[in-house]
């Protein structure tokens, strides 16, 4: 049997040697800007093998750096990233960003050798000014709360002895062989933890129905097809602390009596689909998966399922019915899946965000867990913080958290002087929030009744530059095209609301459209089979109750108050400016202008077809739209 | 490029030889039939129409199955794809940070769009996918494996034109 305390013994021993340790952050963000460059870089200039080299120190000794690449550290905008962690012993951590292998060599002569940070690849806050030189004290970092990525950017991901050595396993040897699966069911449920995947169902209750579930055998399905446009927060886990991951669903697996298990996972994800079988594999190997977890009598295995591109999968039953080798088609509930799931047997169907909490809870226990967040919704939950805001990200913080604390402290705010307008939450199936919501706090409870939802965690800042009615239409198109046309309501339903939508878009609408949008998205909402379709109505109509005025202007006067909608612009020419060049008249493609040379011009708006050829040949900025 | 091909008159046996390998991969297991299809496309770029009525056959199930499952996922093609898969990101952080300009770039230069996603010369393919999970880094572009971000179109057109540079051997 596998003996955890050797393992870490080991790693501690190798990690002491080290004077520096160098993490170069391996996301799929920090690689996309070339963090794959600059760890090369690092290995050559450190002449490493193995990531162990000597570097001269100035005082004559000769320092050890460990080199080590990590999953994601949140901050991808800022990225490459290269950590160089504290010492424990008063040396404080030093926190790059934006590294590239030029900076390499200063690094090596500066940090390394002369313990001085290089201040020009430190953070700088864009709004004070204020350099930083550790993660923790940047704004970003200090109003977060990480209990499920605490280790995420911090450790390698690939190395199941470095998860080992931090604890990992500990608490999944201790539930198998100290804890009877109803107790674990049990301290999950006094937990209150809820699935982070968007229902929010609690995750105790479900393991309890599956272990109270007669059929054999049972199963355990980890739901890694995170489709949400903007959301990501179940890759980075995946990707930067696959292990917290798997551990989670092992514990999930004992306490509701699966023996296999599968991890689906989004085929748009390459990163992450490698790093979960590397894991898998690794624990295996180690005795941690088989016929015998830990010694005792539970036996569990599992595998990686890759998907085929289909939003609708992310709901569970479509997703069950896609491991069957089917369709990728919901079907209706109950029976729930933790009845009659895979195959017709029990299966336990968890996101990947609540398995990572899991282990949490289990060390530290419900009441600690409890401590974080509100009674209903206790502990804390992953955002992805994206669209018009300073410092886009991966955060994560109590339920609870006022939207101003995420966007104004840890997003830092709306860039380049513009006004905060809305908030989406929750993606396709979420709703927006507007100013007057700024200061409610999020949690379950409190988002569904304002008619949006926590869903997978995906926060799109949207500032005065964007129509709400053309976000209202981005996100119909998605839904409507990932419809798996199963049920008409969802089916035709989200096609109607979209062509309402274009039409009000591109000036068309009727008298009576808004009226009968929100009846045909109360229709798709009530009587829809499954998630999809019952929450693809959210965004237009938490828009609609927000921002009426606005699509009100598209409607009724064909103005659109972002200046987004092309076809409702109109387009002028300033008296004061033109100097009847002639030009735009020339080529105009409709003979809209009119003027005769060194008069001002005029446009024919009836004639207009909007295409704004004149505003981009005006060489004197005399043309607008409105 | 080493991709299998089809040739609809040549002898059972021999034609499907790389399929014959995948289905015993897979145990002739029907549950595992994305995972077979994966596969066949891995191997020939794309979803021939003799393989999936043989994959039919092979597995005892009906073709009604084997295609409907073939055409309901967004990431199995009918159609020969390209050796270069261009798939631009059009999630939301994307959205309204112009990710449509990329795709007007790619069809100004490739001349493949929505429409025609594959260049003749069967070199590129273009696909307009929903969120990749790189959101911090928008508008962003996958090429192949490599992801590129925070992404210009001007930049877009630099890597087309390296692609292109070294294809065409000049």
């Amino acid at each position: 049997m596998v003996n955890l305390e050797t393992i870490a013994r080991e790693v501690n021993a190798r990690l002491a040697r080290p004077a520096y340790r160098i993490l170069v952050c391996d996301g799929t963000g920090c690689v996309a800007s070339g963090s794959r460059p600059v760890h090369r870089r690092l290995l050559e200039a450190t002449q490493g093998l193995d990531g162990l080299a000597e570097v001269s120190l100035a005082s004559g000794d000769l320092c050890r750096p460990l080199l080590s690449r990590t999953g994601c550290h949140g901050l991808c905008q800022l990225g490459p990233l290269v950590v160089i962690p504290g010492d424990g012993n008063g040396r404080e951590e030093i926190f790059y960003c934006r590294v590239s292998p030029e900076d390499v060599s200063e690094i090596i002569e500066s940090t390394l050798a002369e313990g001085k940070p290089v201040e020009r690849l430190l953070y700088r806050d864009p709004n004070t000014g204020a350099t930083y030189r550790s993660s923790g004290t940047i704004p970003f970092y200090a109003h977060q709360t990480r209990l499920a990525l605490v280790d995420c950017g911090h450790a390698e991901p690939e190395s199941i002895e470095e998860y080992v050595a931090r604890g990992g396993y500990a608490s999944l040897r201790r539930v198998v062989t100290q804890m009877k699966p109803v107790e674990v069911c049990e301290e999950l449920v006094a937990s209150g933890l809820r699935g982070r995947g968007g229902a929010g169902f609690p995750t105790g209750r479900k393991w309890l129905a599956a272990h109270r579930a007669n059929g054999s055998p049972k199963y355990l399905v980890c739901n890694g097809d995170e489709g949400d446009p903007g959301a990501f927060m179940d890759r980075s886990l995946m990707e930067g602390d696959p292990h917290r991951v798997l551990e989670g669903a092992v514990i999930a697996a004992y306490a509701s009596g699966a023996t296999y298990g599968y991890f689906y996972i989004r085929t748009e994800y390459p990163l992450a689909l490698s790093r979960m079988r590397k894991a898998i594999e690794d624990a295996r190997c180690l005795g941690i998966l088989g016929e015998s977890v830990f010694g005792s009598e539970f036996a569990f295995d599992c595998e990686v399922m890759e998907g085929a591109g289909a939003f609708v999968c992310g709901e569970e039953t479509a997703l069950l019915a896609s491991i069957e080798g089917e369709r990728g088609m919901p079907r209706p509930k109950p029976p729930f899946p933790a009845e009659k799931g895979l195959y017709g047997c029990p299966t336990v169907v968890n996101n990947v965000e609540t398995l990572a909490t899991v282990r949490w809870v289990i060390e530290r226990g419900a009441a600690a867990f409890r401590h974080y967040g509100t009674p209903l919704s206790p502990g804390t939950k992953t955002f992805a913080l994206t669209g018009r805001v300073r410092h886009t990200g991966l955060i994560e913080v109590p339920l609870g958290t006022t939207l101003r604390q995420i966007v104004f402290e840890i997003g830092g705010g709306v860039p380049e002087g513009r006004r905060f307008k809305a908030a989406q939450i929750g993606g396709p199936s979420g709703g927006c929030l507007g100013v007057q919501h700024l200061d409610m706090p999020l949690d379950f409870e409190t988002l569904g009744q304002v008619g949006a939802m926590v869903g997978s965690g995906g926060i799109v800042i949207l500032d005065d530059t964007t129509c709400i009615v053309e976000v209202s239409r981005f996100f119909m198109e998605f839904t409507q095209h990932e419809s798996c046309g199963k049920c008409v309501l969802c089916r035709e339903g989200t096609r109607q609301m979209l062509w309402i939508l274009r039409d009000i878009v591109e000036g068309r609408a009727q008298p009576g459209d808004l009226e009968l949008l929100e009846e045909t998205a109360r229709a798709v909402k009530v009587a829809s089979l499954c998630g999809l379709g019952k929450s693809a109505p959210n965004p237009v109509l938490s828009t609609l109750a927000i921002f009426r005025s606005e699509y009100l202007a598209h409607t009724e006067r064909l103005y659109c108050p972002a200046g987004v909608c092309p076809a409702l612009k109109t387009f002028a020419i300033d008296p004061d400016l033109c100097k009847g060049c002639t030009l735009c008249l020339q080529k105009c493609p409709v003979g809209a202008i009119t003027g005769e040379r060194r008069t001002v011009h005029r446009i024919d708006v009836a004639r207009c077809t909007k295409c704004g050829v004149c505003e981009a040949v005006c060489r004197f900025k005399a043309i607008a739209a409105r | 490029m080493g991709c299998a091909s089809v040739d609809t008159g040549s002898t059972r046996s021999r034609q499907f030889l790389k399929v014959n390998e995948i289905l015993q991969r897979f145990n002739r297991d029907s549950r595992r039939l994305i995972a077979i299809l994966q596969a066949v496309q891995d191997a020939y770029r794309y979803l021939p129409q003799p393989v999936l009525n043989y994959l039919a056959t092979s597995l005892g199930i009906p073709r009604a199955r084997v295609y409907g499952v073939a055409t309901f996922y967004a990431h199995f093609s009918l159609e020969p794809k390209g050796k270069y898969i261009i798939r631009i990101c059009d999630g939301t952080a994307c959205h309204v940070n112009h990710s449509q300009a990329l795709l007007d770039l790619v069809s100004e230069k490739l001349g493949i769009d929505q429409e025609k996603p594959t260049s003749d010369d069967l070199l590129f393919t273009v696909e307009r996918v929903s969120c990749i999970g790189a959101c911090g880094l928008a508008p962003v572009a996958v090429v192949n494996d490599l992801v590129y971000g925070q992404l210009a179109p001007a930049k877009l057109g630099e890597v087309l034109d390296e692609l292109i540079r070294v294809e065409k051997g000049i």
